[in-house]
């Protein structure tokens, strides 16, 4: 076996050291940072103990980048930050400058080629969000489609710090949620709500029966004979879309054109500061998919933006504004109805109900 | 309802076709795509003030045949509202069981460019830190052997190199490794470690999340390259309470950086905030969780014994106050997003480690964490999930760690309480 493989391939290396990334005066003054100011809306000035400057500029991105664009990138990162960027968790671009004069320039660049600069402090940073219909299996809504419409829609949110406190607004195609939607001042959610399609056929080529058993949290996936061939069916009144059978065998397709869509949580945050990290919660539970530009989820995401906007207090979360003028005014106030599926019925479901006569009305 | 979201505006962007991404140059030069079919419904979504992801696709679809068929099968699921992409089937890099996500048209015969689609998995630097020469080095591996199109990045955080060929993945793999990068890690297995700018670039990061982040990375490249868990496994690392990397929702172990001692202040510093219109009572005072602070008109005085370390005031009062010197990290257990029993937050398994310890600390938790998952793991049960339905208790008896009050929000209200209660 040895004599067949190269001598030379390359395995298990690991990403390369960040060390070698890193701008001068970062290694000069790593982990000696003293304070941070806020120059404009995506631009940060941090100061270290010796008294040298990084200015940072940030710019939103479509996360989904060709090689065009980040040869265009580096390009700039030659030009103004010495050859040095870094992108963050939220997906935007960072300059890390050592040249306050160089600011300017960059901003003016970056706006020309279409990159808005923002994204700090109280603003609406950008959507992190995922694959969608570019490259997902089990989405039940395109993801990269939306979060351009709402960044068309909230631009001047993400270039203006004028918000009460910060705003993250997350995109997930479908239960999987590969991003932190769960925990997002607004989520877009994709949801199906139909029964997986039984491909019976396929099914038993491609799939392990007990293990498709095993994968459905409700129980609801029966072994069953079909066409003399072991096969499952699916107890539809149990089913509540999660999609885990399909993720664990390809013959359950979800996709559904009609009865696929969205759904809009509020109020979560992953954040420590002031009141502890939250779940979001349910605020419209379906709405149909309307590409390309999905009006509807669009006007129902700007509505919730707009009303916690004009109603918060300073450094009020979405949630926190929330918890103060309780949930019966936050569904008056937007405008957004009430209805059965806004009541859990998974497990813990009755510690969500209301326990106490504090009641507001 | 303000202009920005008026209805009517959107369908009048829907009805136009607009030729924005070309005047900026990103795009597509007219003449190239002539050729190509329409795509009505995605140009749309190259007007507006955002950047657009088609215009990357078209640019990308210039030179590249399978961004092309991308293009077009994705204006095929914006006209029929569902996605075409199956998955199924083993796909990789020798001797690796991850790292690559095998991807497949359900359409092939439409765009035979991207009956293979598969996704390469490419473990990000710490800290999402580049120079403009790693960059072009992986844009070129990835015009080389792929699509030319990225994410930058995942959501576990990795670079995404989106779409290539069977045929591709093995020669794209030895161009990356030998520059330097190797893959992150899928399936049931460590995934790729990420991690907040912590000590680059920011004050209040109590711990080197960079070092801690990478050191890991490097001791666990068995654990990502070749799933070996009952399902996948995240750690990521934030360098203080804020948690810029959302660990505690997103990981199944999380790191927040925090400290023990006093909160530096400085109270020239304060005074000045004041002085420039900071109202300290309101904004600083009122919205401490644990009211811990009194400001008298001109002095603030913190008791730091009722502090609970959310960074709210260190982050409204940045240049007057920091987290103290005795730091290190809170370690939590669990995170993970609803897939299969509900989403959970995770939740508080060492309180506090110092910085100096972590990385040792770290290694050994995660040894006996792995061991007893291994052992009482479901398949496709995450680590949250086993703990919830064993019970936190007995998970701390199987991994070998004390009970302590940090971590539980209260104690039990309910008297069913299982084994001898106590009596021993």
């Amino acid at each position: 076996m040895s004599e067949v493989i190269p001598a030379k391939r390359i395995t298990d290396i690991g990403p390369p050291h960040y060390d070698k990334y890193l701008h001068p005066v970062i290694k000069r003054n790593y982990g000696k940072w003293q304070y941070h100011e806020n120059l404009a809306p995506g631009v940060l000035c941090h100061v270290a103990e010796s008294g040298e400057r990084i200015y940072t500029v940030r710019a939103g991105s479509p996360r989904l980048l060709g090689v065009k664009t980040l040869r265009a990138f580096a390009d700039l990162a030659d030009k103004y930050s010495e050859g040095y960027l870094r992108f963050t968790s939220r997906n935007n671009v960072e300059f890390l400058l050592a040249k306050e004069e160089n600011i300017e320039p960059l901003k003016a660049e970056l706006i020309a080629l279409g990159f808005p600069v923002g994204g700090t402090n109280n603003s609406i940073s950008n959507i992190v969000h995922t694959q969608g219909w570019v490259h997902c299996h089990s989405a039940a809504t395109d993801a990269s489609g939306i979060v351009k419409a709402a960044m068309d829609a909230l631009d001047h949110r993400f270039t203006h710090e004028d918000l009460p406190a910060k705003l993250r607004i997350a995109l997930a195609c479908c239960l999987n949620m590969c991003g932190a939607v769960h925990c997002s001042d607004i989520a877009i959610l994709g949801v199906h709500r139909t029964p997986p399609k039984i491909q019976h056929d396929a099914l038993r080529k491609v799939c392990e029966v007990p293990t498709l058993i095993a994968s459905c949290p409700t129980g609801a996936i029966r072994a069953a004979t079909v066409d003399g061939n072991a096969s499952v069916e699916v107890v539809e009144e149990q089913c509540m879309f999660c999609g885990n059978c399909y993720t664990v065998c390809p013959a359950m397709p979800m996709n559904d054109p009609e009865c696929d869509g969205l759904s809009i949580w509020v109020g979560g945050k992953v954040s420590n500061a002031r009141s502890e990290p939250k779940f979001s919660r349910l605020a419209i539970p379906f709405i149909p998919n309307n590409p390309p530009r999905w009006p509807e989820v669009v006007e129902a995401v700007v509505n919730i933006v707009e009303v916690y906007a004009k109603g918060a207090r300073k450094y009020e979360r979405v949630g926190e504004w929330i918890e103060r003028i309780g949930w019966p005014k936050f569904f008056e106030l937007t405008g957004i109805e009430f209805t059965r599926y806004h009541i859990d019925d998974f497990k813990n479901a009755g510690l969500t109900f209301a326990r106490s006569a504090h009641i507001r009305y | 309802m303000p202009d920005c979201c008026n209805l009517r505006a959107h369908r009048q962007v829907i009805a136009r076709r607009s030729d924005l991404g070309r005047k900026v140059g990103i795009v597509a030069n007219p003449e190239d795509v002539k050729a190509q079919p329409k795509t009505p419904l995605l140009d749309n979504l190259e007007e507006g003030p955002w950047p657009s992801f088609v215009k990357e696709i078209k640019s990308a679809a210039e030179t590249n045949e399978m961004s092309a068929d991308l293009l077009q099968q994705l204006e095929l699921s914006y006209e029929e509202k569902q996605g075409h992409w199956k998955h199924g089937g083993i796909v990789g890099v020798r001797g690796y069981g991850g790292g690559v996500i095998g991807r497949y048209s359900d359409v092939p015969e439409k765009f035979p460019h991207v009956r293979h689609f598969h996704t390469l998995r490419v473990n990000q630097p710490a800290g999402w830190f580049y120079s403009s020469e790693a960059i072009r080095t992986l844009c070129d591996i990835w015009e080389r052997h792929g699509s030319g199109l990225t994410n930058m990045h995942g959501a576990t955080g990795d670079v995404i190199l989106l779409g290539t060929t069977t045929e591709e993945l093995e020669p794209a793999f030895k161009e990356l490794t030998a520059a330097g990068f190797d893959l992150g890690g899928s399936g049931s297995a460590m995934r790729t470690p990420s991690c907040c700018v912590g000590e680059g670039r920011c004050e209040w990061s109590c711990y080197d999340t960079m070092k801690v982040s990478y050191d890991l990375t490097q001791a666990y490249q068995d654990e990502m390259h070749r799933p070996a868990f009952p399902y996948k496994f995240k750690t990521k690392f934030s360098g203080c309470p804020n948690d810029c990397v959302a660990s505690i929702a997103r990981s199944d172990l999380a790191v927040i950086g925090t400290w023990k001692d006093e909160i530096q202040q400085d109270d020239e510093a304060v005074a000045e905030y004041a002085a420039n219109g900071v109202d300290i009572q309101r904004d600083v005072c009122d919205r401490c969780p644990t009211r811990a602070m009194n400001w008298d008109g001109t002095h603030l005085t913190i008791r730091n014994e009722d502090c609970v370390r959310c960074m709210h005031c260190i982050n409204v009062l940045h240049k007057a106050l920091r987290p103290g010197k005795e730091q290190g990290a809170v370690i939590l257990i669990g995170g993970k997003a609803p897939i299969v029993q509900g989403a959970l937050l995770a939740s508080v398994l060492v309180p506090f480690v110092p910085k100096e310890e972590l990385f040792e600390t770290l290694q050994e938790l995660l040894s006996r964490i792995w061991d007893f998952w291994g052992e009482y793991g479901n398949n496709r049960e995450r680590i949250g999930e086993l703990i919830q339905r064993v019970g936190l208790a007995n998970f701390l008896d199987g991994i070998g760690l004390d009970p302590v009050p940090q971590m539980v929000s209260a104690p039990r209200d309910n008297p069913y309480i299982y084994g001898d209660g106590g009596a021993k």
